[in-house]
């Protein structure tokens, strides 16, 4: 844990105190020098390359590599007319706190990667979705933005080159689902947010039925700095494969719960236990989901793994978001996903009967066996329900079968507990512990 | 200041001139009127705190859309009130980690210290008392947003001081 030595682009404008950056600030610390850079000196197809060599994958939880979603928008006159770049700022997948960080505290480093990214795919109009919860952020990122406008960092010929770009925050009225890229499109448009069939993929036929990319804000935070300093740097700041640094958080039982930039890959128990101070007097790890509430649990088995797309990805999880939500000894497992499969029923949109249907079906079988009404056939139930709900394929987006990933981690992990609520007619933390 | 509509046949409010003003802002740059159908209802909840059906078949008319699909789209999004809230509304999280932390407890001292449930108004009309989805501050759980304020780290100590200092501010 050297962090004098540790590059972190992302939030090297971050003040201890959390205080926000201005135009003035963020300048004076290199700002918009990225795009003073490439404005009429790179093409998109130059900035395209060096996303696409730089090995930058979405940092919204899917691990897309961001280069090849956005090379699958049409260029040049394939397809005239507009087109639309949105910042997914929806940020509310459970135990997720990264975004938060990067647009209270210097929503400039977003805009100028959204400038960016908007030229390399030549958008040029541009919005922000962020959830309505996010008062602060969206007034700082809608003050940065009148002040890009002032400083012609937007609006009409950008620094003097052919390039415009308008640019909006749209502040959402609620609902989890928002933040899935076609639900999120299907908002912005005005409506209820249900996701939409692919294909066509937003890359063809987005908003209004024009090309889009929707991007994380992690993801496009990164873009100024990749473009400024090359895609080798990008790749020498990741301890493995994965390229870049990562926004990793950790709550739960931990004496020291917050959210650090950090090489990407770096080591599981080195956040736990060096970043986050290790478990809380008296508390011990039992699991942990490594990125957020759609994630497979790992156990302590899986500490000394790297934390990075691939290796979470072979260990039968996914990376997800990168914030990690602790389940310690004295919290019940049950209860536990319970509440997960809870609010994935209450966020449903509805639209397909695995979902609308099965995920209450399965907050009601787990509602029974934590209040000591299970029976032994529902652990049968329960992996049926597993099997049918979590298979992509049978559900119209990727919900549910997120929603699936906790409870069949967790039926693999901490089948006694289970089996003990059933057999005991009783959940065993409700006296004493927690739950 | 009322106005007749010809097709329900029944009288529905104007919308303030700034209401108007600020919905034709959104219209101004998007495609079609009833694109902006989540921002006026937004808008309008702003100014009224709520969105009551007259305010909906007002936006309905003015978005060239009906006002039975306005109301699909108000009914999806859980922080659009088709009922009257409180001055202010609690949100309170109740995902994992602040479930981990002792949302559920939390979730009884605050109801019995405003004599409401989740919910409920209570009877001053000072309060809503809703329950909300991740805030995305789980490093400084269990945490509520009482109107505009996030409120972290809570304990059952701070709710008077939480409470009455929004009572102070609204006064």
């Amino acid at each position: 844990m050297n962090s004098s030595v540790l590059d972190k682009p992302l939030t090297r404008n971050v003040h201890p105190d959390k205080r926000p950056v201005n135009m003035a600030g963020y300048e004076a610390n290199g700002g918009y020098q990225g795009l003073r850079g490439a404005m009429g000196k790179l093409s998109p197809a130059e900035c395209l390359k060096i996303i696409q060599d730089s090995n930058l994958r979405g940092r919204g939880g899917a691990g897309f590599p961001t280069g090849m979603k956005w090379s699958f928008v049409p260029m040049e006159n394939a397809s005239p007319g507009h087109k639309y770049l949105i910042c997914n700022a929806d940020e509310m997948e459970p135990g997720t706190f990264k975004d938060r960080l990067l647009l209270e505290c210097d929503p400039h480093q977003l805009i100028e990667g959204m400038i960016l990214s908007a030229y390399t795919i030549q958008a040029n109009i541009a919005y922000i979705f962020i959830r309505s919860e996010y008062l602060l952020a969206s007034k700082l990122l809608r003050e940065a933005i009148e002040d890009c406008y002032v400083k012609g960092y937007l609006g009409k010929n950008i620094l003097g080159s052919d390039f415009s770009l308008d640019m909006y925050v749209h502040a959402s009225a609620g609902r989890y689902i928002c933040g899935e890229e076609t639900a999120l499109i299907s908002s912005l448009e005005g409506k209820r947010a249900n996701p939409r069939a692919k294909p066509p993929f937003p890359q063809v036929s987005g908003l209004w039925g024009r090309p889009t990319i929707v991007n994380n804000v992690e993801t496009l935070c990164n873009i100024h700095h990749i473009i400024e300093r090359g895609a080798e740097w990008f790749q020498s700041l990741g301890l493995t494969e994965d390229s870049g640094t990562k926004l990793y958080g950790v709550s739960g039982r931990v004496k020291n719960p917050g959210c650090w930039e950090l090489p990407m890959g770096t080591p599981i128990r080195e956040i736990i236990e060096d970043y986050a101070g290790g478990m809380e007097d008296g508390f011990k790890l039992r699991g942990f989901l490594p990125g957020g509430g759609s994630t497979d649990f790992l156990t302590n088995d899986h500490l000394d793994l790297a934390m990075d797309y691939d290796t979470i990805g072979k260990a039968g999880s996914r990376m997800g978001t990168g914030t990690m939500i602790i389940l310690d000894d004295k919290t019940c497992p049950v209860g536990f996903v319970k509440n997960l499969v809870e609010f994935f029923a209450r966020e449903s949109c509805g639209f397909c009967t695995p979902c609308r249907d099965g995920l209450p079906w399965s907050a009601q079988v787990l509602d029974d066996i934590e209040q000591g009404h299970g029976r032994e056939e529902d652990m049968i139930t329960l992996g049926r329900q597993v099997e049918y709900i979590g298979a992509m394929g049978n559900t119209h987006c990727a919900l549910a079968p997120g929603a699936m990933e906790p409870l069949a981690s967790g039926l693999k992990y901490f089948r006694e507990d289970f089996e003990r609520h059933i057999s005991g007619s009783a959940c065993p933390w409700c006296d004493g512990g927690n739950h | 200041m009322w106005i007749g509509d010809s097709m329900s046949n029944q009288l529905i409010p104007v919308l303030s001139d700034t209401e108007l003003h600020e919905i034709d802002r959104e219209i101004s740059h998007a495609p079609y009127r009833h694109a902006v159908a989540i921002d006026a209802l937004k808008i309008v909840q702003a100014h009224r705190g709520w969105v009551s059906d007259e305010s909906l078949k007002a936006i309905a008319r003015h978005l060239e859309m009906s006002a039975e699909e306005l109301d699909g789209i108000a009914t999806f999004y859980n922080l659009i009130f088709r009922k009257p809230v409180g001055e202010k509304v609690i949100l309170l999280c109740n995902s994992v980690t602040c479930w981990i932390k002792g949302y559920e407890k939390l979730e009884q001292q605050i109801g019995e210290h405003l004599g409401v449930t989740l919910g409920q108004t209570t009877s001053d009309n000072q309060y809503t008392f809703l329950p909300v989805t991740c805030l995305g501050a789980c490093d400084k759980a269990p945490v509520m947003m009482v109107g505009d304020d996030l409120h972290e780290n809570i304990d059952a100590m701070d709710l008077s001081k939480i409470f009455r200092s929004a009572k102070e501010a609204q006064a």
